[in-house]
């Protein structure tokens, strides 16, 4: 296997509410991206999975762990060219297409603000065409550049969102939950180009959903995250075919399926960890096999393995 | 006289709203008729802007102040002392429609769970609210209700939860008590407009038991506003599909997911991933939906339809009807059209899905 892009190792992001309260949001996550790979991260709200986007791509310091992007540690902190290096190669797409574009910009000016930052063009006239490039790439016209946010429908505006950070040409893209406000015609649609840009520029997804059906779609590998730890984590056949983790049991069989005559007498399985007695905490990891891993102690490893 | 199982309770006859806005007359809802039987459950779905939730607003006379109604009527049959009335609810002035429907007879669940409770009133007040109000019962009787309320919807330790605070409780405790508060007065119909879309599929999936048992129990009419085929196929009985305002098809949920007829079906249903996929991309409906300030002659759904005819474009489609229960207007069904298929890999995998089943 080649060297992955992106390496974590034993992150964790604490929040320091009070002198007696922390929040522990994400709490000792390992995992690797490999370059032009999608990874999919799931979880309940509350799971730290959006926490993880964020301190991977330096929103927020990591309390502990260690994160190397594309050879360098980013960790902790970082020296100029390093922090210039993960500027450009790690570009976030949010998941409120209305809320994260200003709206007293234009477009062209929206999407062309890393370019403007970090100086990446000779001539206005440059920066024109690499803007209407990548406007036509994620299917837009060239005309739109012009516009303000508020002119476009949803669908649109999230296609802005991932022009703005395609244009920087990154490695590894994070998207948090960057179709679930959109409609379920326009999530397709903006799937389908999230794929095509993948096999055309090769970037590696990280691709942050509680929508397991569409997680599945489009990831590769996939973790399953549950109260800041990382409790599954495997190919996306591994995951589907044979979870092992109450909780991936659990999150798997919550998916209705559109299906009436099956749905109808389907029921959820429910998983508390208290009544489980599952101490996260205590756990390791154990391998399935190939890359299915699952943290779990070694009696629950044997218990749940066995039942499958 | 009782009102029986199966019969008529809501009737919604051509409904046509549109809202004044600075930008012109946005004309919302094209026509929409619909019937809802005792105990049954309806869905409606459609996208953003599609115009579930208005239709919906207008049943329960909680329309925005610019809103103006063109035509139609919606017909509610309720008991009263006894007596089986009917009702125009558009003919009815606010204050009535709030004295004698809302709550009482038709409740509502709204989306986001943190919004639609009061964060300074305790949730055991905000349940009892209503009783008082409606059915002028002692605080006592409407706090040992709302105990049993609590109970029914799965909380723990009812009687210590009533005196906490929304901000006290987690996503899914808060749609319960949302759900307690509904249905304090026993209504007819509840009216749950996207329940599910602000919790995580874990919780979804026990809320949706959660309201099927209580239909169960209580024998109350629902209606569902979603756009998650998932949930529908969870929850209906029939389906109702909303595309720019007007209905394009309804049916049984069978009929629905097993036969699609309108092209706007297929997209849907193809464009949602389901776990067994395999497909490299997945079908995208073309374009996007339309902006109800332009109208246009002819069906509202044709500039994204693959298979639009020439005469989409001019006129717009009646409901055709296919069997007793099920209609779909599009110009495809009539006897002079081209014969056109769904697309294959929505016929294949409807043909996956009827062997899961084991039909």
């Amino acid at each position: 296997m080649s060297t992955p892009l992106l390496a974590v190792e034993n992150l964790k992001q604490y929040f320091r509410i009070n002198s007696h309260f922390t929040v522990k949001a994400v709490d000792g996550v390992s995992f690797e991206i490999y370059p032009g790979e999608t990874y999919g991260l799931v979880g309940e709200s509350g799971s730290g999975k959006s926490t993880i986007g964020r301190t991977v791509i330096r929103l927020y310091e990591p309390t502990h762990g260690k994160i190397t992007f594309d050879g360098q540690d980013i960790g902790g902190k970082m020296e100029r060219n390093v922090e210039k290096h993960l500027r450009l190669g790690m570009q976030m797409i949010f998941q409120d297409p209305m809320a994260c574009l200003n709206p007293r910009k234009k477009v062209s000016d929206i999407i062309a603000q890393g370019l403007d930052i970090h100086q990446l063009y000779k001539s206005t006239r440059e920066r024109n065409d690499k803007i209407a490039e990548i406007l036509e790439q994620v299917g837009l016209a060239p005309d739109h550049a012009s516009r303000y946010p508020h002119q476009f429908s949803g669908g649109q505006r999230q296609r802005v969102g991932i022009a703005r950070a395609l244009i920087m040409r990154p490695k590894l893209i994070i998207a948090d939950e960057c179709i679930s406000a959109l409609d379920v015609s326009i999530q397709a649609q903006v799937v389908n180009l999230m794929k095509d840009i993948q096999q055309n520029t090769g970037c590696a997804y990280l691709f942050i959903a509680h929508d397991l059906s569409m997680v599945k779609y489009i990831s590769d590998r996939i973790g399953v995250l549950h109260m800041g730890h990382l409790v599954e984590t495997g190919s996306k056949e591994e995951i589907f075919r044979n979870p092992v983790h109450p909780y991936t049991q659990s999150l798997l069989s919550a998916i209705p399926h559109p299906n009436p005559a099956v749905e109808k007498t389907r029921k959820a399985i429910s998983y508390d960890y208290k009544e489980y007695g599952v101490d996260y905490t205590k756990g390791a990891e154990h391998l399935v096999e190939g890359t299915h891993k699952v943290l779990a102690t070694d009696q629950e490893f044997v218990r749940w393995t066995a039942k499958a | 006289m009782q009102i029986q199982p199966n019969e008529t309770i809501l009737t919604v006859r051509g409904l046509d709203i549109s809202f004044q806005t600075n930008a012109g007359d946005v004309h919302a809802i094209r026509g929409v008729d619909m019937v809802l039987h005792k105990g049954e459950t309806v869905a409606i779905v459609g996208e953003s802007g599609s115009g579930k939730s208005v239709s919906m607003k207008a049943v329960m006379g909680i329309l925005d102040k610019n809103s103006v109604i063109n035509g139609g009527e919606i017909l509610f049959t309720y008991q009263e002392n006894g007596v089986n009335k009917t009702v125009d609810i558009l003919k009815m002035d606010r204050k009535a429609i709030r004295h004698t429907i809302n709550g009482r007879h038709i409740a509502m669940v709204f989306q986001d769970p943190m919004t639609s409770l009061d964060p300074t009133m305790p949730i055991g007040k905000q349940i009892i609210e209503g009783m008082i109000l409606h059915e002028h019962v002692s605080r006592r009787e409407a706090w040992q209700k709302a105990v049993a309320l609590l109970n029914m919807v799965g909380i723990p330790q009812p009687e210590k939860r009533m005196k906490h605070y929304p901000h006290q409780l987690s996503g899914g405790m808060r749609q319960r008590v949302v759900i307690a508060i509904a249905l304090a007065c026993d209504p007819d119909v509840l009216i749950c407009d996207e329940p599910t879309t602000a919790l995580d599929v874990t919780i979804q999936a026990k809320f949706l038991e959660l309201i099927k048992s209580i239909q169960a129990e209580t024998g109350i009419s629902v209606i569902y506003i979603t756009h998650d085929l998932g949930v529908v196929a969870k929850v209906a009985d029939y389906v109702n599909v909303m595309y720019a305002g007007s209905i394009v098809e309804r049916g049984t949920i069978d009929e629905i997911f097993y036969d699609p007829r309108h092209p706007y079906t297929w997209g849907l249903l193809s464009a949602m991933p389901d776990l067994d996929t395999n497909d490299e991309r997945l079908y995208a409906i073309p374009g996007s939906p339309p902006n109800m300030i332009r109208e246009k002659p002819g069906d509202a759904f044709a500039p994204r339809n693959i298979f639009a005819l020439y005469i989409d474009d001019r006129l717009t489609p009646p409901m055709f009807k296919i069997s007793e229960t099920h209609f779909a207007a599009t110009w495809l069904l009539h006897e002079k059209a081209p014969k056109v298929d769904m697309p294959a890999e929505l016929k294949s995998r409807i043909d996956r899905m009827l062997k899961e089943a084991g039909k």
